[in-house]
């Protein structure tokens, strides 16, 4: 059996749309756009975020942005409504995101709750969720690790579910195993874990947990070494899921030998 | 004529459309979208679109984040 055929036939499905790569990448807190350009690429990443934000009007309307170093027919772009505390704004950013990105349905819903915690406000992620599917978008969504709402989002007709391991940014790794379990046996669509992870170990557990795909950004570019770092996420997410696939093997209390005890001299 | 351009007052032209202001804000043929009092001037109708007294006008584009 080859290698490349079976991973071939493992892709990220969204929206009905076939991904070979499991890792999303977010595009902020780089050095510069070139920096972005070379750390999703070496993620190997398909999907990536973006923010939509006023241009700075009195600055050079012609400085190279984001859809020059990761145009559309590259990536496929995943706006996000981050920095949206309510679901007016949100609604609204996604509206322009459509509109910038010509017509483009896929967009990341978060609505956050407050500034300390960047934990997601549920109940506005809900108003939010069922305006834009009733609008026809494909709503990717952050949110909590409560395995009820993420149902509740699914019942909606989000197209993926993407919760928290830990607080944004904060690098803290899976923090929430057994929701996230939790989630993922329930879940009929993608679970993504967005936020929460540190270093490749962390991308790894989630991908083993039987998560479909991870979303990070801090970590990444938060990194001494982007671009290397970017790689190191990339293998642990496919080992991550190929680990998965194979199966561990159960834990136990004592040692079971590896080598056949007959035969042995003596 | 005064409008809001991005939260900040602003002044424009009397009845000028959404592409003279995108024009004059140097944004002409950019990647940009356009909002007039919280609804979307599809590319297609910034020709078209005029501007008036008051109006709330938020232009956006995309940017890294994640």
């Amino acid at each position: 059996m080859n290698i490349k055929t079976i991973d071939s036939t493992d892709s990220l499905v969204i929206a009905g749309k076939s991904y070979g790569s499991r890792l999303l990448t977010g595009t902020g807190k780089y050095k510069d756009l070139d920096e972005t350009r070379r750390a999703s690429l070496a993620a190997g990443a398909q999907i990536v975020t973006a923010a939509i934000r006023r241009v700075n009007l009195g600055q050079d309307p012609n400085a190279p942005n984001l859809l020059d170093a990761l145009p559309p027919h590259e990536f496929t772009l995943l706006p996000n409504t981050a920095g949206c505390y309510n679901a007016v704004d949100a609604v609204r950013t996604c509206k322009l995101a459509r509109e910038l990105l010509d017509g483009h349905q896929l967009v990341k819903l978060e609505v956050l709750g407050d500034e300390r915690t960047l934990f997601p406000d549920v109940v506005e992620t809900l108003k939010a969720a069922e305006q834009l599917v009733a609008d026809g978008f494909e709503v990717m969504v952050y949110t909590s690790d409560d395995p009820i709402l993420a149902r509740k989002l699914e019942q909606i007709g989000c197209v993926a579910v993407m919760p928290l391991a830990a607080p944004i940014g904060s690098g803290q790794g899976i923090q929430n195993k057994y929701n996230l379990m939790e989630i993922i046996e329930n879940a009929k669509v993608p679970v993504i874990v967005d936020a929460g992870v540190g270093t490749a170990s962390d991308a790894a557990i989630a991908m083993e947990l039987g998560c479909d795909g991870v979303l990070m950004n801090t970590a990444i570019a938060g990194a001494k070494d982007p671009v290397l770092m970017a790689h190191a996420m990339k293998l642990a997410v496919e080992a991550g899921r190929a680990a998965f696939r194979a199966g561990r093997i159960p834990r136990k209390r004592f040692a079971s030998a590896s080598s056949p005890i007959d035969g042995t001299i003596g | 004529m005064h409008i809001t351009l991005n939260g900040h007052p602003h002044d424009c032209g009397q009845g000028s459309t959404v592409s003279q202001l995108l024009l004059a804000a140097g944004y002409a043929g950019r990647r940009v979208a356009v909002e007039v009092n919280h609804e979307i001037v599809p590319r297609s109708q910034h020709d078209g679109h005029a501007l008036h007294e008051g109006d709330q006008v938020e232009i956006v584009h995309a940017i890294g984040g994640g």
